[in-house]
């Protein structure tokens, strides 16, 4: 035991990025790539807690990989902010793993069901790496692993829209746009400070005191390039193709893991590489994050009213939650911080379920556009159960997760005096309501389509897909009624990590 | 203009950053994109290994000490005793305190690793413009979005 507490980070990291090698050359016999590949994600599942249980006693857990101190070598750090996005990545790859059985099998050829769970691993491995990691440069080829695994998997829905193929493509020239503009920051940061370790650059930072030109320049180009990859608003044009026309256990991994870790790279960088008492910080942070924050959020919401696509309704809704998060890092404080990171976990929850109960109706009925959902209450009536919590939860309706981290968000608005703030996030909230509820009038009010005379029958989705749908709905109603007990805690503390004077 | 000379690495990667910004945003065929992207990539490569660079210095590889036949010195801590013992003979690395200059070999193992992941990105894009082709029969941008367009307007077959 106390040698997993050890070496359990490790663990999180190699695991799956060996087992993707095995897991692409299995035979093709049925499941059994399937039945890998989760194994796995439950034991890098276990591997996570046993890692935020460790952090939580020690605070701090620095592991030095392959026992090179530091300087030399690649440290991973774990503190009490990466180490609930870690367990979040974790516990969202099982819940869709769980999903994936019967829905790969419809979606992806099966010869290629091998391959198709391969990339899924390094996807995970290139997560968790990015995540864990305490060296500027080991976060871009982590970074990079995530996205070119991530490009192959949206490609993979070609077999069911060949859009995804061009959607992919859109992905891979703005993601790796991203990631070298990333590369470049990182490389200027080196210039500056001539070390690569996270640690490091932040006290020789603090000693420039924000005076150094190359500094400045470097958190610019980091900004843009996790801006990029995150979907902040302007920059997220390759995010509702890749989400829409990806495989959709795809799509609810992405949306609830891949742009939460590249924000928690953001949180990482603007509070504890560079400092927001430097003045080019705090400026960038308040008054352009913010801005495109607010703009975003408004802007993709109205988006997201006037889709056809239940899927693309929810990509464009993703974009507009994304400008929650951004708006909690703008507001600098720690309630604004800790609202933020809330709405992270919880917007993963929600928009993971979301995205996995859409794809259950695809899987019964092949339905992707809004008008299509008619008469799902009466067809799908598990699902719809779950879609519905979930949708509630998504427009911050009391006693669900999405209203809990709505009001911290608008609480610490509020304390800072951004009453206009306040209002832009009950808008966007009723537009929400209205995009969903868009689609709950459709699935409730309307009847099931006929074909040759005869009413669609109830056709629940397969065990193995609901399992994961109902349990998020459920966990989403969890953290509304009990949330401020266990979750506000956690990020509290991520937010006293980033914000460790609150001299602000 | 004297300033340019001196920085004539960095005005190489200024030019090449945006020449390969500029064509993967204002071409439109997949291939060309995906040589922008490549020039791109390229001149953070290029700048990398000029932070690298120390004026004359020389690559950082072990030499002999010619003046010690035995024993180390504090330059030869860091060489594997085993190494030493197979060969009989000391070594110096050319570092702190020594009065060698050499180059940082760190930003040239950076690149080595983001010269793969490049590598990596461009072989995805050729392999899913291959598939486009496949699909679209055409790898301009602007005829696919037209049949993507087509595409929504009919509705999705299954």
């Amino acid at each position: 035991m106390d040698w997993l507490s050890t070496h359990a980070v490790a663990f999180a990291i190699v695991l799956p990025l060996l087992m993707a090698a095995v897991v692409a050359m299995l035979p093709n016999v049925k499941r059994l790539a399937w039945l890998v590949a989760l194994l796995v994600a439950v034991f890098v599942a276990v591997a996570a807690s046993v890692v935020l249980q460790t952090q939580a006693g020690l605070g701090e857990i620095i592991y030095e990989m392959g026992g090179w101190e530091p300087p030399y070598g690649i440290s991973l750090r774990i503190d009490a902010l990466n180490a609930p996005i870690l367990l979040l990545i974790a516990a969202m790859a099982v819940a869709t793993l769980i999903y994936a059985e019967p829905a790969v099998a419809s979606e992806v050829e099966g010869r290629r069901s091998g391959p198709f769970y391969a990339a899924f691993l390094l996807c995970v491995a290139g997560l968790m790496g990015m995540v864990v990691t305490g060296d500027a440069f080991n976060v871009f080829v982590f970074l990079e692993v995530s996205s070119i695994s991530t490009y192959t998997l949206v490609a993979m829905g070609a077999n069911r829209d060949r859009r995804a193929l061009s959607a992919a493509f859109n992905y891979l020239i703005l993601g790796s746009i991203g990631a070298t503009f990333f590369v470049i920051g990182v490389g200027f940061l080196y210039a500056e400070t001539g070390t690569l370790n996270m640690e490091d650059m932040r006290s020789i930072l603090a000693n420039l005191d924000g005076g150094s030109r190359v500094a400045q320049v470097a958190f610019g180009f980091i900004v843009v390039g996790l801006g990029l990859k995150l979907a902040m608003f302007p920059l997220h044009t390759w995010l509702p193709g890749a989400y829409a026309y990806s495989p959709t256990l795809v799509t609810a991994f992405l949306a609830s893991t891949a742009t939460k870790a590249a924000l928690y790279l953001l949180y990482r960088f603007c509070f504890t590489v560079f400092d927001p008492s430097f003045d080019y910080v705090a400026a960038v942070l308040t008054y352009i994050v913010t801005g495109l924050a607010v703009t975003g959020m408004i802007f993709c919401s109205l988006q997201a009213l006037f889709q056809t696509d239940a899927r693309r309704t929810l990509a464009f809704s993703s974009v507009a939650q994304v400008g929650y998060m951004l708006l909690g890092i703008g507001i600098l404080t720690v309630a604004g911080l800790a609202g933020g990171y809330l709405h992270l976990i919880n917007h993963a929850v929600v928009k993971g379920g979301l995205f996995l109960a859409l794809g259950a109706m695809w899987y019964r009925f092949g339905i992707t556009r809004i008008s299509d959902m008619a008469g799902l209450s009466k067809t799908m009536p598990i699902t719809t159960a779950a879609f519905t919590v979930l949708a509630f939860s998504l427009i911050g309706v009391p006693f669900t997760a999405g209203f809990v981290s709505k009001v911290a968000l608008a609480e610490a608005a509020a304390a800072k005096g951004w009453w206009w703030a306040v209002g832009v996030i009950m808008v966007t909230s009723i537009l929400a309501l209205f995009y969903m509820g868009r689609m709950m009038m459709v699935a409730y009010f309307r009847d099931p389509p006929t074909v040759d005379g005869v009413a669609w029958k109830r056709n629940e989705a397969p065990a193995l897909m609901l399992i994961p749908i109902v349990g998020l709905a459920i966990l989403s109603i969890l953290i509304g009624m009990r949330g401020n007990v266990f979750l506000t805690d956690i990020a509290e503390n991520a937010a006293w990590v980033m914000l460790p004077g609150s001299g602000l | 203009m004297e300033y340019l000379f001196s920085h004539f690495n960095y005005v190489v990667v200024i030019v090449l950053m945006m020449t390969g910004l500029y064509v993967v945003f204002a071409s439109r065929n997949l291939i060309k994109k995906l040589v922008g992207l490549s020039t791109f990539q390229t001149s953070v490569f290029f700048l990398y290994i000029t932070l690298g660079k120390v004026a004359s210095g020389q690559p950082p590889i072990l030499e002999k000490d010619p003046s010690s036949k035995s024993g180390y010195d504090e330059h030869t801590a860091f060489i594997d005793p085993v190494q030493l013992a197979a060969s009989g003979d000391t070594y110096i690395l050319p570092g702190q305190g020594s009065e060698i200059l050499y180059s940082n070999p760190l930003p040239h193992v950076l690149i080595l690793t983001a010269i793969v992941v490049g590598v990596a990105t461009l072989a995805i894009g050729l392999a899913l413009t291959v598939r486009i082709r496949e699909v679209y029969q055409t790898i301009e941008m602007d005829a696919i979005e037209q049949q993507d367009f087509q595409y929504n307007l009919e509705g999705i077959e299954r």
